[in-house]
């Protein structure tokens, strides 16, 4: 195995230089050098830039070339499965927060519909304890209800004091309007977010994927829009009357974007996330090829959504964009549209999206989409990070907005290949990604990702010393 | 000479009326075989079909069989109800084995829509859809129209109205892709409960009045209502759904001279259409059977690449 060249690198003083930081906070966008110590952002200098005849030699420190390149905090993902515990063979908490670095994200926050779920302190420390080896910060979600169950509210004080951020039972709603009644008030001790998967189970009971014209054709049971909008509006209403805060998970309808927006009017205190998928992939997506990565709750929704979604990031109703990572195993999605689970990935493939769909569309500038994957997805959960502070650690990822690239599910860092972008083309890609100023994207081999079981390090081992002959 | 250039048929959405003319004229001579003392020519002599039928089916699987033992195929049958993830193996396991067997086509029906499309990714053969979910039961649609066809002599500018469930059924979608590529003029009628989101958006006219839908209609395909349906609450009694979509006798009346019932079977007699409008000259029912071999040996035989072959 090769010698690590970045080893003991968050000791060496550092410099990226000459990149274009870009900070939504501090409404910072122009060229500078960012420069490192111990880890932590110690100095932007804005003026007395190193010229590219110096970056060779600044002392002891390292320097990062960040010309042509875009500077900024480190992707804050609210909304992502790492599977562990229960699937590891789909995803785990070391290859989920590795494809997380890979797509400039420094910090995840995984979802606790895992086996058995994370909703009670045990479990969340497990959890954290995972995380410590691994390429991102990992900040958990509990459950609302025990078990997930929608029945009793779990032991709420207890997940948070272990550390969790929020508490959802995303997967499924809470159906009992008197339990979520509950929830509101009980979490109020805590000044923590409920997080709610917003689906009326009864509505969309046995439904596959949007209700509309497509599946009208394709004479799939249709998920309708209500389904999603009856769950916002009662879970306002409550936040209304009993307190609280209420975050809706991935909205997906214009029907339910527009009651967030009419209850920000009011102040109430709720946010929301949308993710790249309902951003850019319509019903339509279904009709052409029946491909069970297609398959995803809430489900892709139709052109006049899509408009809608994009429409509600340009006028501030939607706080932030998150991936709503779903691994899922080859031989669980391989199968006929009816028999796939939902979801897909969405680490390794979000920027380019954002990029691609977002940015270069004219809906948001770079500087604007910068802001809805870092400091504003950071407010939605009080977290810390999102912005270029002196002093606070060194999450930060260097990306080019030019670059064209094609991704490939197959070779993304990420266990599974659930992605119906596999084989799309992009503009805008991350280039390098530093958790608290340590490289973790990109590394010189896979091999490098921790927390590996010994089968998966065994296959990797393999592939290396394949690779090395081949060289020879 | 015109060309059937595909290698599937997995539904009649997007197939233009040439195509469907060709199938049908094709289908025209293999019925003349089906006349005859002996039923059988050696079109499709050496090759092997299998039939996979995931859901119960009666009349499409003996009459798909029918009409490969007529063009002298081998042929395989493979039933299996419950889903393919509960026995255990997956469907795409299940068809990779039956292909490493040597299969040159398969026949394909299933509980869920797309099933044919899976398969066109992982195999190598010639599919053809005999009913997937609610989405199309292509060869279902082609003997229809062909029965509408041998009738009036032409389908163009002839009133069709479909009556019955039209959200589950995967007839009506693939007789109005047909229909309407051939120039009839469609409408459905149907409780609202069981009319898909926006299906108008199909070129169709919808009703919810079978009064109104039936008057100045040539042609009435009465589908099968699916008794489950009412378990499941989308309506409130049968009774009542006899009583407003069923088709009777006095209704005839508000119909075009030289109408025709048609009705892809099963049929719930008393149910949707009383046994008496089933029975009378006016009804199509048996024809359609009939014509359903006759229209199957076509598609066989124009997927079967022996047509090339033919024409060179």
């Amino acid at each position: 195995m090769p010698k690590k060249k970045e080893e003991g690198f968050p000791r060496v003083p550092a410099v990226i230089a000459g990149g274009r930081i870009i900070d939504p906070t501090a409404s910072i966008d122009k060229t500078g050098d960012l420069y490192i110590e111990n880890g932590k952002i110690v100095r932007i200098e804005f003026n007395k830039l190193l010229s590219k005849k110096s970056i060779q030699s600044v002392g002891s420190h390292k320097v990062m070339d960040a010309s042509g390149q875009v500077v900024s905090p480190g992707f804050i993902d609210l909304h992502v499965h790492l599977r562990e515990p229960g699937r590891e063979d789909e995803e785990t908490v070391a290859t989920g927060t590795k494809a997380a670095a890979a797509g400039g994200f420094t910090s995840v926050c995984c979802m606790p519909n895992t086996d058995p779920p994370l909703d009670n302190q045990e479990n969340i420390r497990f959890v954290l304890e995972q995380a410590k080896a691994g390429f991102a910060r990992v900040y958990p979600l509990g459950c609302i209800t025990q078990g997930r169950k929608g029945e009793r509210i779990a032991e709420i004080g207890d997940i948070v004091a272990a550390g969790a951020v929020a508490v959802t039972d995303d997967g499924s709603p809470v159906m009992d309007a008197s339990v979520m009644r509950l929830a509101f008030e009980y979490s109020r001790m805590f000044g923590i977010p409920i997080v709610q998967h917003a689906e009326d189970t009864n509505l969309s009971f046995g439904g596959l994927m949007h209700e509309g014209f497509v599946s009208t054709i394709l004479g799939m049971r249709g998920i309708p829009a209500a389904a999603e909008e009856v769950i916002v509006a009662r879970d306002l209403k409550l936040l209304e009357t009993f307190g609280g805060r209420l975050h809706v998970a991935h909205i997906s309808t214009a029907g339910a974007l527009e009651l967030v927006r009419q209850a920000k009017k009011k102040k109430l205190p709720v946010t929301c996330e949308v993710t790249p998928h309902h951003l850019t992939l319509t019903d339509e997506e279904i009709k052409k090829s029946f491909n069970p990565n297609l398959r995803v709750n809430p489900p892709l929704r139709s052109r006049k959504d899509v408009e809608a979604l994009r429409e509600g990031l340009v006028d501030g109703t939607i706080d932030a964009i998150a991936t709503d990572h779903a691994p899922h195993s080859r031989e669980e999605k391989e199968v006929e549209f009816d028999a796939a689970p939902n979801g897909m990935i969405g680490l390794e493939t979000a920027f380019g999206i954002v990029m691609t769909e977002i940015v270069a569309k004219g809906y948001l500038s770079l500087a604007q989409a910068v802001e809805k994957l870092t400091s504003a997805p950071a407010q939605v959960f009080g977290l810390p990070g999102g912005q270029l502070k002196i002093g606070h650690p060194a999450d930060i990822i260097i990306f080019d907005p030019g670059q064209s690239w094609t991704y490939r599910a197959s070779e993304g860092f990420s266990k599974s290949i659930n992605s119906p972008f596999d084989g799309w083309g992009f503009k805008g890609k991350v280039t390098s990604t530093l958790l608290a100023g340590k490289v973790v994207y990109p590394v010189e081999s896979k091999l490098e990702v921790v927390g590996l079981s010994p089968q998966d390090k065994i296959k990797l081992q393999v592939a290396e010393r394949k690779k090395q002959k081949k060289r020879k | 000479m015109k060309k059937f250039a595909h290698k599937h048929l997995l539904g009649l959405e997007g197939m233009t009326r040439e195509e469907i003319e060709f199938v049908l004229d094709t289908a025209v001579t293999f019925k003349e075989v089906l006349e005859r003392p002996i039923k059988k020519v050696p079109t499709l002599r050496g090759l092997t079909i299998v039939n996979l039928f995931y859901e119960p089916s009666t009349r499409t699987r003996i009459s798909f069989e029918l009409a490969q033992k007529r063009l002298s195929a081998d042929t395989v049958n493979f039933s299996s109800s419950g889903s393919s993830v509960k026995k255990g193996e997956t469907l795409r396991d299940t068809v990779r084995n039956l292909e490493a067997m040597k299969i040159d086509m398969v026949v394909v029906r299933h509980a869920s829509s797309g099933v044919p499309y899976f398969l066109t990714r992982c195999l190598e053969s010639s599919i053809i859809n005999a009913g997937d979910g609610a989405h199309e039961h292509p060869t279902q649609g082609l003997l229809d129209i062909y029965t509408i066809r041998e009738k009036y002599g032409k389908v163009e500018g002839l009133r069709v109205v479909i009556v019955g469930d039209v959200k589950h059924s995967r007839v009506a979608r693939s007789n109005i892709w047909g229909l309407k590529a051939m120039g009839a003029s469609v409408s459905v009628c149907a409780p609202s409960t069981l009319l898909p989101a926006e299906i108008e958006k199909m070129g169709v006219e919808v009703f919810t009045d079978l009064n109104k839908a039936l008057w100045g209609a040539d042609v009435v395909n009465v589908l099968r209502l699916q008794l489950e349906r009412q378990e499941r609450g989308f309506l409130p009694t049968l009774r009542e759904y006899s009583r407003l979509f069923g088709i009777t006798r006095e209704r005839l009346t508000l119909l075009n001279k030289n109408y025709t019932i048609m009705h892809p079977g099963p049929i719930n007699r008393g149910v949707e259409i009383t046994p008496e409008v089933a029975d009378s000259p006016e009804s199509v029912i048996l024809a359609q059977v009939t014509n359903g071999v006759a229209v199957r040996m076509a598609v066989l035989y124009l997927l079967s690449g022996q047509q090339e072959e033919a024409v060179a």
